[in-house]
């Protein structure tokens, strides 16, 4: 392209080449480096819990953390399902091919290359895909000239224990407190607690399950101050939820949840949806802005 | 802090009857690696008379998938998957010799009731530690159902791997009693 075009083309260009070796990176890193949130709420738990046994059990999640670190290994066998959030700059322009594509490529060479599992596989005959694709990729526009990838590999033992529910607007507030509750006792030692629950309010049921797992990207205890009812019902489903017993590891005691993170949106005058999803303590997520 | 009993494999029943819910156990020898695909498999072969790939007599079976071995490791990280997907094979093989499950998470009544039947035990280990526990792993080779990739089965040689009795075959759960004992709510 000569200069000329260049001045009468606003748009910012990124190569699908970029994004592709950002998703690769973006993988590897949130697979074997634990955030710092994560870790911090970690050291907050052995703080708080009054179990010997979950103390003991908390202990080894951040002694794990270390060795992941220092030796590039996956926190856990279950480098999960590879979920993204890419928000795409209204005024850029992708080049050099099809951006999911691109994507893919950046998922298939992370767990390739970067010694992952490959949990993906077909639904009904359960044979592996090889390669952890496909992705679950949300995309979205935004305003801006920029590129916000996020990763967040999801495993499938805390997606499991996850559920949503339509319920009555008669329901309300005390309703969608009960599930959340219900939700997370049912699951009980499954999901590998301490947990972070992602909950999503209102929309339409996808929407409410979108806005559950994009709780979960806030860095873990950080509170929904957008909203006060929300605000309110967080610090009380934490202090709810941690009152069940299951403990770290299930073997019981005081810490259940890090934290609890809620989302929410208008939703039909009919319904008033509601998700509830669990992450394990190994809650993954990078992100980077191209 | 309580004492861990150090445990070799292969399981007896005289081993397992001695255990007891909550007991801390370094479990060392050989385990087999098998989780949902494996399990599917060994069961149709159950019902269809068919021989196993493995030898079940007093074998011990980790609900796993490792990560790919970097180069210049054993294995890569390894850590147990939630159990209860693996109740509807279990009882089945167990009645086929199967001693000895680790895991994590409840198991099914059935699944209690035939720990207790056969004289087995459910182990739990710690998830979502598994970079930590593939420290435990001396060797690993693919023995059966290569084609499942992550689900193929592999036999492990483990040393001081650390876990807790869950079920034992008393018919004693640890999750339901040390649960209640943190519990302060009730749902």
């Amino acid at each position: 392209m000569n200069t000329e075009n260049k001045k009468n083309n606003p748009w910012r260009r990124i190569n699908t080449k970029r994004i592709t070796a950002t998703v690769k990176k973006l993988f590897i890193g949130a697979n074997t480096i634990l955030g710092a949130d994560v870790v911090s709420a970690l050291h907050s738990a052995i703080k708080k819990e009054e179990s010997p046994i979950g103390r003991q059990v908390l202990t080894k999640i951040l002694q794990n953390a270390d060795i992941a670190c220092h030796e590039a290994m996956p926190i856990c066998q279950d480098t999960g399902l590879a979920v993204l959030f890419v928000e795409i700059g209204q005024d850029i322009r992708i080049v050099g091919g099809d951006l999911r594509k691109a994507i893919e490529e950046g998922v298939r060479q992370a767990y390739g290359e970067g010694f992952l599992r490959k949990s993906m596989c077909d639904p009904l005959t359960r044979t592996n895909t090889g390669d952890n694709t496909p992705a679950v990729i949300h995309m979205n526009i935004v305003p801006g000239n920029q590129l916000r990838i996020i990763a967040m590999p999801k495993g499938g033992g805390s997606e499991n224990m996850s559920a949503a529910r339509m319920l009555t607007p008669s329901a309300g507030i005390d309703g969608i407190k009960k599930f959340v509750l219900e939700t997370v006792d049912r699951a009980g030692a499954n999901p590998c607690p301490p947990i972070i629950v992602g909950i999503g309010i209102g929309g339409s049921l996808e929407q409410a399950c979108i806005l559950a797992k994009k709780a979960l990207l806030r860095p873990a205890g950080e509170k929904n101050t957008s909203d006060k009812r929300l605000t309110q019902m967080e610090k009380e489903l934490y202090t709810r939820i941690n009152e069940l017993g299951i403990g770290p590891a299930g073997l019981g005691g005081r810490v259940t949840t890090l934290a609890v993170h809620a989302e929410m949106m208008p939703c039909h005058i009919a319904s008033l949806p509601v998700a509830v999803n669990i992450q394990c303590h190994v809650a993954r997520h990078q992100e980077i802005v191209i | 802090m309580i004492e861990a009993k150090r445990i070799h494999t292969p399981l007896t029943a005289e081993i397992c009857s001695s255990f007891s819910a909550g007991d801390m156990v370094l479990l060392s020898g050989a385990v087999y690696t098998a989780r949902d695909a494996a399990h599917r498999r060994m069961y149709e072969a159950l019902k269809k008379d068919l021989p196993l790939p493995i030898d079940l007599s007093k074998a011990t079976i980790f609900y796993a998938a490792p990560s790919p071995t970097p180069e210049g490791k054993v294995i890569g990280s390894i850590g147990p998957t939630t159990s209860y997907r693996m109740d509807v094979f279990t009882p089945a093989l167990l009645e086929h010799g199967l001693r000895g499950m680790i895991g994590k998470g409840n198991r099914s009544q059935e699944v209690v009731e035939a720990i207790k039947r056969y004289r087995a035990v459910y182990f739990g280990a710690i998830g979502g530690i598994a970079a930590l526990t593939a420290q435990c792993v001396k060797r690993m080779e693919v023995v059966a159902y290569e084609d499942l990739g992550p689900e193929a089965i592999r036999k492990l040689t483990v040393v001081d791997l650390p876990l807790v009795v869950i079920n034992d075959s008393q018919g004693s759960d640890l999750y339901l009693s040390e649960q209640k004992k943190w519990r302060i709510l009730s749902v």
